[in-house]
């Protein structure tokens, strides 16, 4: 199963829990499995088909630009990090 | 590998590395063949935005506020509307309304109702010289005239220009909708803090305990502008079928399209954007101002429209960086290993919010391996224009706080400063405060080449002089590329990509796609399409184009290599997989063909070869920098001189080195610039007081020395040829590098920007006083 790094402002959500296990092959279905456990987190990470204004999700390092699509290995690591751009 | 490399230096000829562990030898990587856009630029012949001309055009001019903060009550036109010469005058009532919508602009989403406001006001203006109405006329002249006649009636309402003050529970608030938002989860009362972020990792409490030595400081910095020379230029022709046309000074056509099309709610496929060659942007030309406004002026009067800001309108109406307030705390033990690190950072994000407290936040200790850490950000809207990217946006302003921290341990500590950072460094499988690790980055190369470099080996002799270091980092962004290239019978290649030439990209891209295709960089013939004209590609920023569009160049040349060894099959009666390609020849058996003479024989063997690609990298391509600086200070005016410098950065591969030395370079100036003198001048009602470049001293030829590089090299293995990006990087060492000469030079810490000569002499002086 993946390993998804909560943030601690979304720690309410997970009973205070940093890091959380969850199953998928896509950002879409971690986030359904994760909801099914942890009410109300899919919907501050996602909205809609995309990631919710202002956040990034990292899968292995790599900020991904398919947001729900990105494919997820059973190995990976994600974070939920504030949408960054550049100069 | 490091190379110190000079600017007057031509050719390195062949460069031979690994990436991936793969040995790689180049025939045009790391070469410094002439630009392609040079002879153009050189003669003034290359086409700027205020170059544009054509038939019935009329121009464009921009009223804009005098109060900081005011409510609107009403605005006559009519006297405007009735001058003899003006063909339209619209204010923000001639906008979509946009309440609530949202939209992905690829860097990120964006407030649209904001974007059309910092546009065109409604109701309301947040800052000085946010527009608020605008007349097209037949001369910029008359236009200019006919602004006076537009009477506005305001309401002055208090401002608050410093970013703690904006955060206070009695500050004038400047958005009755704007809630503090805690990754996602929104307070209940309306704020001026429109985010808090906060990360965590290990046990900050326990970390600082572990402590031996505890430095704990706090720094401000000013409000410091791009600087771009050409200031933003558009003009729009809204045609009589509907379809609007759009030339201008940007860096990135399509998102300027989305932008136009989803502030006037048209479909993208109504708007072309041609992007013209472009003076410089540094982050300050992504966001749109003037497109949208020379499209409706356009639309009511039936004209091209031209609309140039002239220097104080693009200070006072276009984005600055943020003012930044921070606090940094580091522990250490004896050794010198960190073992605990907490910074709290307050970003102002002008009139709006969406400032750059994020990658403030990710970046401040981003060069450490910090086991605990706490990190506390916040962005916080203001009575000054909406802030904009520049260059490794946030992330100078987090470096001066902690990279000065790490100058102070290593004193007290007494260790050599660069000893201390690499016991430290951040290197791979290095986890940053906000989670994820780091893969293969050179950082300690760097430092371990400025260790090693001439500068830093040398002595420094004189009174009043002293030396820094400090480090700096930038992710480097990958996002959407496209890129096209024709086969010409002779062999030559014309390249057509989407990124917006600014630090000479065409080249660094050219070359990507002449090394796979074993072809002379000058034999591609590389220019910049218009939303028409080449696939979707994101903007020129993030110092991601020579990555991220030279990626797309190389599977443009994978393509185009994959069908010339159709052709050449095809001549040689054999299948294409038989066919290999080395050295810009193709080969089976005793059978050889170059790429130049198959390239002759295309019109045979089936017709026009075109290549194609698309991309979409995801994975960030970290840069590190050093930078060294020797300095004077004068005792008796707090002037400070900067005597030497040397900047050096890890490039993964560097293409055409001149443009990685001439980024490091321009990075490094702009920088000591931030560092010694620019700085947004703001009165008691919030009004700029310098913006004109007589006022706001930004560096010269006459103020520096020359800027020296050192290119270090450690392959990127994200990228097939070992790129970094390079752009943004250069500018986040120079304060923290240069204050800490200072300190080495007067035995004074500067903790505000800019460190202007009458802070280091007050500095200085209060120190003797207390001696």
């Amino acid at each position: 199963m993946a390993t998804v790094f909560i943030p601690p402002q979304m720690r309410d959500l997970t009973g205070g829990a940093d890091r959380v296990a969850a199953a998928g092959a896509t950002l879409r279905e971690v986030l359904r499995a994760l909801e099914a456990v942890h009410p109300g987190l899919a919907a501050r990470v996602a909205l809609g088909e995309g990631i919710a204004p202002g956040l990034a999700v990292s899968i292995d390092g790599a900020i991904t630009a398919r947001g729900l699509l990105a494919p997820v290995q059973p190995e990976s690591e994600i974070h939920i990090l504030p949408a960054i751009g550049g100069g | 590998m490091a190379t110190k490399t000079s600017p007057d230096k031509k050719k390195t000829g062949k460069a031979a590395d690994t990436t991936n562990g793969e040995p790689q030898a180049f025939k045009v990587i790391g070469t410094r063949p002439i630009r392609h856009d040079g002879v153009d630029k050189v003669t003034g012949r290359a086409i700027y935005g205020a170059d544009v001309q054509m038939a019935g055009l009329v121009h464009g001019r921009i009223l804009r506020s005098p109060h900081a903060h005011a409510r609107i009550k009403a605005i006559d036109m009519s006297a405007a509307e009735k001058m003899p010469g003006v063909v339209a005058v619209v204010t923000g009532k001639d906008m979509p309304d946009l309440r609530d919508k949202m939209a992905d602009l690829g860097e990120g989403t964006v407030n649209l109702a904001h974007l059309g406001a910092n546009c065109l006001a409604h109701g309301k203006v947040l800052y000085k010289g946010q527009a608020v109405a605008a007349v097209a006329a037949t001369s910029p002249h008359i236009a200019e005239e006919a602004l006076k006649k537009i009477k506005v009636e305001y309401e002055p309402l208090p401002a608050v220009t410093w970013v703690l003050d904006a955060m206070k529970d009695d500050a004038p608030l400047l958005h009755d909708n704007v809630f503090t938002s805690e990754m996602g989860k929104l307070g209940k009362q309306p704020s001026n803090i429109a985010v808090h972020l906060h990360f965590e990792k290990g046990d900050v409490e326990k970390g600082f305990a572990e402590a031996d030595v505890t430095i704990e400081r706090e720094y401000k910095t000013a409000s410091v502008h791009q600087g771009y020379i050409e200031p933003h230029v558009s003009t729009a022709l809204w045609n009589h079928d509907c379809h609007l046309t759009i030339w201008t000074s940007t860096q990135g056509a399509f998102t300027a399209r989305q932008q136009t099309a989803e502030l006037l709610q048209i479909a993208i496929s109504q708007v072309t954007v041609v992007p013209c060659e472009i003076g410089g942007g540094f982050g300050g030309k992504i966001s749109v101002y003037l497109e949208p406004v020379a499209a409706i002026l356009s639309r009511k009067c039936g004209r091209p429209v031209k609309m140039i800001m002239n220097r104080n309108e693009v200070f006072e109406g276009t984005g600055p960086t943020p003012g930044s307030f921070v606090r940094v705390k580091l522990g250490a033990k004896k050794d010198g290993r960190l073992v605990a690190g907490e910074a709290w950072l307050a970003y102002d994000a002008g009139a709006f919010p969406g400032g750059m407290i994020g990658p403030g936040c990710m970046c401040v200790f981003s060069c450490y391996d910090l086991p605990n850490a706490r990190v506390d950000g916040y962005d916080v809207v203001l009575n000054k224009p909406k802030t904009a990217a520049y260059r490794a946006p946030g992330a100078t302003q987090a470096a001066f706080a902690c990279e000065s921290v790490i100058d102070e341990l290593a004193e007290k500590l007494g260790i050599d400063p660069i000893e201390l950072r690499l016991k430290n460094a951040a290197r791979e499988g290095t986890r940053r405060v906000d989670g994820p690790t780091y893969p293969r980055v050179g950082l300690v190369e760097t430092l371990e080449a400025a260790r090693n470099s001439d500068h830093w080996r040398s002595k420094l002799t004189g009174k009043n002089r002293g030396r820094g270091i400090a480090c700096g980092y930038w992710f480097n962004i990958g996002l959407k590329s496209s890129a096209a290239a024709n086969v010409n019978p002779d062999g030559t290649v014309t390249l057509v990509e989407g990124s917006t030439d600014i630090g000479g990209t065409r080249t660094s891209v050219a070359m990507q796609l002449a090394e796979t295709l074993g072809i002379a960089a000058e034999d591609v013939h590389p220019q910049v399409g218009d939303t028409d004209s080449v696939g979707y590609t994101d903007v020129t920023g993030g110092s991601r184009v020579t990555f991220a569009t030279g990626l797309a160049a190389y599977e443009v040349g994978l393509d185009i290599r994959r069908q010339m060894a159709a052709r050449a099959a095809m001549l040689w009666e054999c299948k294409p997989e038989e066919v290999t390609f080395a050295d810009g020849v193709f080969r089976r058996g005793d059978k050889s063909t170059s790429f130049k003479e198959l390239a002759g024989k295309m019109h045979q063997t089936g017709g026009a070869v075109v290549g194609r690609a698309t991309v979409d990298p995801e994975g960030p391509s970290h840069g590190f920098g050093a930078h060294i600086a020797d300095v004077e200070v004068d005792p008796d005016t707090g002037k400070v001189t900067v005597l030497r410098y040397t900047a050096l950065q890890d490039a993964g591969r560097a293409i055409h080195p001149s443009y990685v030395e001439g980024q490091m370079q321009g990075g490094s100036v702009q920088g000591i610039g931030w560092a010694l003198n620019e700085e947004y001048f703001y009165d008691d009602s919030g009004r700029m007081r310098n913006a004109s470049y007589l006022d706001y001293r930004m560096p010269t030829a006459f103020d520096l020395p020359m800027i020296d590089t050192i290119i270090v090299e450690v392959p990127n293995p994200a990228h097939p040829y070992g790129v970094r990006g390079v752009g943004e990087t250069p500018i986040v060492a120079p304060p923290a590098a240069l204050a800490a000469a200072i300190y080495r030079a007067a035995g004074v810490r500067l903790r505000e920007l800019p460190m202007a000569p009458h802070r280091v002499w007050t500095a200085k002086k209060m120190t003797n006083d207390e001696c």
